[in-house]
């Protein structure tokens, strides 16, 4: 079974099959290494990195909500610095496309951030998180307008010019097919859709909100549908490749997304489930292709029939 | 090969690396009486087939019962594992534990350990164990396993009946001071207690061990500090993954850090057992 993947396009980023660990989820990705082999998966998306390190958000980050959680951890990690020295190294980046997700809270903050990562062989893929706010001018998230994802997307483009990038872009929008289009427009390499959708949890009894932060993204199978809906829509909108996440559990729901229009997928809140989600998703996936007489994962994409 | 900080590896230093099983469940037995309000339960699992463990980590266990609507694995303190079973003690508090007290012997669960880090064992020293409530539970294996359990000692604090807990396992082998909280003036003759106590060990340059819930550690901690004994304590918090991964689970740590100024530490990974004085309760 074929499930060699290729994101084509002026950075082709190439897969050995379609499952990505998601940013925030895999941790550096050496946290699941007693769980299976890191070289196996297609992928690994890095939690998120910024330029400083940043502590995160204080209080409660997590909540269980029915068939998903909330997350609010506030972004923390080591910093670029940290990252590239100590963390990169130790992972199996010749045999598995290591994807630094990176964010930051100015548009010219990204182009730093993203120049750092420019002439880093070990590095396959830049993912761009423009679900974070835009903290310079007002804080609504970058994501959120079409002109301001298109001006990070054209920093990030400009100062990491050798890099495949992928933006990877946030529900919380009225349109996300507009939104995409702009960041293909400033020369992204593909769109990874989606990220957490904006929700929140409360304690009847003490009468408080769950989390420190108030708000949290939520993800899990619950979002699945939104998910869904979202490839659907931006892979009409867009010629560059999308990859899909949001609820993925299983290998048939990677089919589902394969079909919705998605090259590649993420697999994120399933690691919580289970340790070794993704190698089992991943050792499921020929018999779940199979299952729709196809012979490769590259020839579904895209294939949603439609009367 | 690369010089990887100490700050960085640390975290997969462990007894053994954790492993991922299937486990039949062999008994679900109550501890005092069960309520609707409450139930305790003695959860007995098959071998795991670990080659080391140290009493104070955990293990997240998942039941397939679970479905698609309770996401998370539940973390359970590892009470006691013998080359027969694994034994995890706990109280049903939610809708996750509800699901779990209500599984039969013969039934698969899904669970991944050891994990975190262990309660010191210091030889030759007082070690004196502070119990709160479910606190006991990491204590039992800590005791059946210590080399010299003629050092140790303790103080258990709780509010439902003695038959609750799985205190028989530890007091046919070490001093125990049980202490109920009945009525008004129980809490404060437990904490009088607790600080002539800390005070002994900390004058017989002693170490202090402690497990419960937060304000009882937030309490120990501040005793401990009084009188200069050196404290650990396992700390207790929301988890996910709970191998290191989702950053859902941090306490901040103070200056005292072993690895100096840090950013919040994992307690599934570089807990849940901290010296008292590196972390913020």
């Amino acid at each position: 079974m074929d499930l060699n993947i290729k994101l084509d396009g002026a950075h082709p980023l190439v897969l050995k099959n379609p499952v990505i660990a998601a940013s925030g989820t895999f941790g550096s990705g050496l946290e699941f290494k007693p769980f299976g082999d890191l070289a196996a998966l297609g992928g690994i998306a890095v939690k998120g990195i910024s330029l400083k390190p940043r502590p995160g958000n204080s209080g409660i980050r997590i909540a269980e909500t029915p068939a998903g959680m909330l997350n609010s951890i506030g972004l923390q990690n080591e910093g670029c610095e940290v990252f590239l020295k100590q963390k990169l190294p130790m992972l199996p980046w010749q045999r598995t496309a290591v994807i630094a997700n990176i964010y930051a809270s100015s548009v010219v903050e990204f182009g730093e951030l993203a120049s750092q990562f420019n002439d880093i062989e070990e590095v396959a893929a830049l993912e761009i998180n423009v679900s974070c706010p835009n903290v310079a001018e007002g804080g609504a998230i970058f994501g959120a307008s079409s002109k301001l994802c298109a001006e990070v997307t054209k920093m990030v483009t400009r100062n990491a010019p050798k890099k495949h990038i992928i933006v990877k872009l946030s529900p919380n929008v009225a349109d996300i097919a507009e939104i995409a289009k702009s960041a293909e427009g400033e020369g992204a390499d593909s769109i990874a859709c989606i990220n957490t959708l904006l929700g929140m949890a409360i304690d009847a009894r003490t009468r408080k909100p769950v989390l420190g932060n108030v708000v949290g993204g939520l993800s899990g199978p619950a979002i699945k549908p939104v998910a869904l809906r979202c490839v659907w829509q931006v892979y009409r909108a867009v010629s560059i490749p999308v990859i899909g996440v949001g609820g993925i559990i299983t290998a048939t729901d990677v089919v589902e997304f394969l079909l919705a229009g998605a090259s590649a997928i993420e697999v994120g809140t399933a690691n919580f489930m289970r340790p070794d989600a993704c190698f089992g998703i991943i050792e499921k996936l020929p018999e779940a292709i199979a299952a729709c007489n196809a012979q490769s994962a590259s020839e579904l994409t895209g294939s949603l029939i439609l009367d | 090969m690369c010089d990887i900080d100490p700050k960085i590896a640390h975290g997969y230093k462990k007894s053994m690396q954790p492993t991922l099983t299937e486990l039949e469940i062999l008994g679900i037995v109550p501890f005092g009486p069960v309520t609707k309000d409450r139930a305790h339960y003695a959860l007995r699992l098959s071998f795991p087939g670990w080659n080391g463990w140290k009493p104070g980590q955990f293990i997240m266990l998942r039941p397939p019962e679970f479905g698609l609507e309770l996401i998370w694995g539940r973390p359970f303190s590892i009470c006691h594992l013998t080359p027969r079973h694994l034994i995890c003690f706990f109280r049903v508090e939610g809708r996750g534990t509800r699901i779990i007290s209500k599984l039969q012997p013969g039934n698969k669960v899904l669970v991944w350990g050891p994990l975190g880090t262990a309660f010191e064992v210091c030889l030759d020293t007082p070690t004196l164990l502070l119990a709160g409530g479910m606190g006991m539970a990491p204590f039992v294996g800590y005791v059946a396993s210590h080399p010299q359990p003629w050092n140790l000692s303790m103080v258990f604090g709780h509010r439902d009946a003695l038959a609750c807990y799985p205190i028989d396992n530890i007091s046919d082998d070490i001093q125990v001071d049980s202490l109920r909280e009945n009525e008004p003036g129980d809490l404060e003759n437990f904490i009088y207690t607790m600080q002539e106590r800390i005070s002994d060990c900390a004058s017989q340059n002693g170490v202090a061990l402690a497990c419960g819930p937060l304000p009882f550690l937030r309490t120990v901690k501040h005793l401990a500090a009084q009188s200069g004994c050196r404290l650990q304590v396992s700390v207790e918090r929301r988890m996910a993954c709970g191998v290191g991964a989702c950053l859902g689970c941090v306490c901040k740590t103070t200056p005292r850090w072993k690895f100096g100024a840090a950013l919040p530490v994992q307690t599934c990974l570089h807990g849940p057992v901290f010296w008292a004085d590196e972390i913020e309760l």
